[in-house]
């Protein structure tokens, strides 16, 4: 064995002499270099780290697209500012006005109907219901929404539930103005959970709370009794939980998906060349993100219901969920994630870093026992 | 280039460029820099660790704690040349003084069985020889990963 010198100026008398164990080609002692070289290697794991750095799915989800800038020139720049004009001159105030009307409409009926008919519980939930339908119609129009409905109107039946992809609370909207839903949403602080907290509770909206630990539990259960009752209105759910730019979809919780009931997807897509309808809650209001909506163009979006889809024997919650996450997706053109929308409120559970950490340990032992 | 919230000018590119010895090409250190704003929420001029961890895929990754050391509260500039080890124009000794740096937790030039924590390891390196207080230098460290199958290399997503 030659006694190659060190390159190192530092005399060590612990070090061994490395030379020693590199494999000479002579020398047959290939065993422990081997191993020392693929247990110190990490450049895989240590890659992923990097590529995770660089770019990851998970924050793509959740990316506002930036309005294309015009080309700015003599000839652009003056149509773009009388755009400007239009929008906020006369769209915005004619906009506003519509909604005005509309909510005075909404509230000179709905309150006598919610005061004056506590009798009679039919004629005042079918009121009632029309009634939300009106008051969305008038805010989708306070947008110039215009929405184009594919397949057969939802139908109220019992054991069946809705879910749809989630972009933006106008979501509900404008699913609501064609058929009046219980939804089932977080509550919301300001005019919003006032809303919530009169006009939706009536509809028979179930409130949760993502910060409270219990709560999933009985959220769960009102889920199975709002589902189980015959005249209820039917169920909208977001499987998302969260809000997605409308580009990508997150993993489906599956509380929906075992209720023992049948599921109907709704894919919703909206145009992205009149108005990115994402709903970044993170960095506006959601009033911010109604003025942004009313001093737009337009809000074009296209609604599909597809096809109800039924646990099949042998799926569990979570096949079928990413089944008719599976069947939206590709309805809507939206790539799928293989993220937990909550993520984006709290830090992935120990449970999964220990997960990874045991088959990064095992991929190593294997490496060692395949030598 | 003080603040993130700034934005880049050609001379700071270049800047960049330069110091990371020209590993990443202009259009990359603009996506890098577009990446760094949307990784620094509050527009502190460095990414902390918690924001680090807010990327789900890293906070997974096992060797993120140990990353999370040498990254965080990086300026623009050192987060490139962190990140320029991954060009796959970066030499193999580069790359493989990332990894010693790495294993090197107690940054004394030396990694020492302190450093290497999984026992597995331990075992290993008593069977090649090395007593618990040896130690191994970066020059070692070339000489045992040094082969054509190490690739370290990330792509940066030019749109």
């Amino acid at each position: 064995m030659s006694k190659l010198t060190s390159s190192s100026s530092e005399l060590d008398l612990d070090r061994p002499n490395i030379e020693d164990y590199l494999p000479p080609d002579s020398i047959p002692q290939p065993h422990a270099k081997l191993r020392l070289r693929d247990l110190l290697d990490i450049s895989p794991t240590l890659t992923e780290a990097a590529g995770a750095i660089v770019d990851d799915s998970f924050t793509r989800c959740f990316k506002s697209n930036p309005p294309e800038p015009w080309n700015w020139n003599i000839y652009l720049f003056p149509l773009w500012c009388l755009g400007v004009v239009v929008r906020y001159g006369i769209l915005f105030p004619g906009r506003v006005l519509v909604l005005t009307i509309g909510w005075i409409i909404f509230l000179s009926c709905y309150i006598p109907v919610h005061l004056l008919l506590t009798g009679h519980d039919k004629l005042r939930k079918r009121l009632e219901r029309a009634l939300v339908e009106l008051i969305c119609s008038f805010f989708v129009a306070s947008w110039t929404g215009v929405v184009k409905y594919h397949g057969p109107r939802p139908c109220a039946r019992p054991k069946q539930v809705f879910v749809a992809n989630h972009t933006s609370m106008i979501d509900f909207i404008v699913l609501e103005q064609m058929t009046a839903f219980a939804v089932i949403m977080q509550k919301h602080p300001g005019w919003v959970g006032l809303l919530q907290s009169t006009i939706l509770d009536s509809l028979g909206c179930i409130w949760f709370n993502r910060s409270e630990a219990k709560d999933r539990e009985i959220v769960a259960r009102k889920l199975r009794e709002h589902v189980e009752g015959s005249d209820n209105n039917p169920l909208l759910i977001f499987p998302e939980g969260t809000c997605v730019n409308n580009q990508f979809t997150v993993m489906f919780k599956k509380g929906a998906f075992e209720l023992g009931s049948t599921v109907c997807p709704i894919a919703i897509k909206y145009n992205k060349i009149f108005v990115d309808a994402f709903w970044n809650s993170k960095k506006q209001s959601f009033t911010t993100h109604l003025l942004q909506l009313m001093t737009s163009w337009a809000v074009v979006c296209d609604v599909w219901y597809l096809e109800p889809q039924n646990m099949k024997p042998g799926e569990t919650a979570i096949e079928f969920a990413e089944r008719v996450r599976d069947i939206i997706s590709v309805r809507a053109g939206l790539k799928k994630v293989p993220w937990d929308g909550y993520l984006k409120y709290s830090r992935p559970s120990p449970k999964h870093r220990e997960r990874k950490q045991q088959s990064f340990a095992e991929s190593v032992l294997h490496r060692l026992e395949e030598k | 280039m003080g603040s993130a919230s700034s934005t880049l000018t050609q001379y700071d590119i270049e800047d960049v460029q330069e110091h990371c010895n020209n590993l990443f090409s202009q259009q990359e250190i603009v996506s890098l820099y577009q990446r760094f704003c949307q990784l620094d929420r509050t527009a502190k001029g460095f990414i902390s660790a918690e924001e680090f961890l807010s990327v789900p895929e890293f906070a997974v990754n096992p060797l993120s704690q140990r990353l999370l050391k040498m990254v965080d509260g990086l300026n623009f500039k050192d987060f490139v040349i962190f990140l320029s080890a991954f060009s796959p124009k970066a030499s193999m000794p580069q790359k493989i003084e990332l990894i010693f740096k790495v294993y090197d937790s107690d940054y004394n030039g030396k990694v020492t069985f302190n450093d290497i924590m999984e026992e597995v390891l331990i075992k290993v390196m008593q069977e090649a020889g090395y007593s618990k207080d040896s130690s191994l230098l970066v020059d070692d460290f070339v000489k045992i990963l040094d082969h054509p199958g190490l690739k370290m290399e990330v792509e940066v997503p030019v749109d």
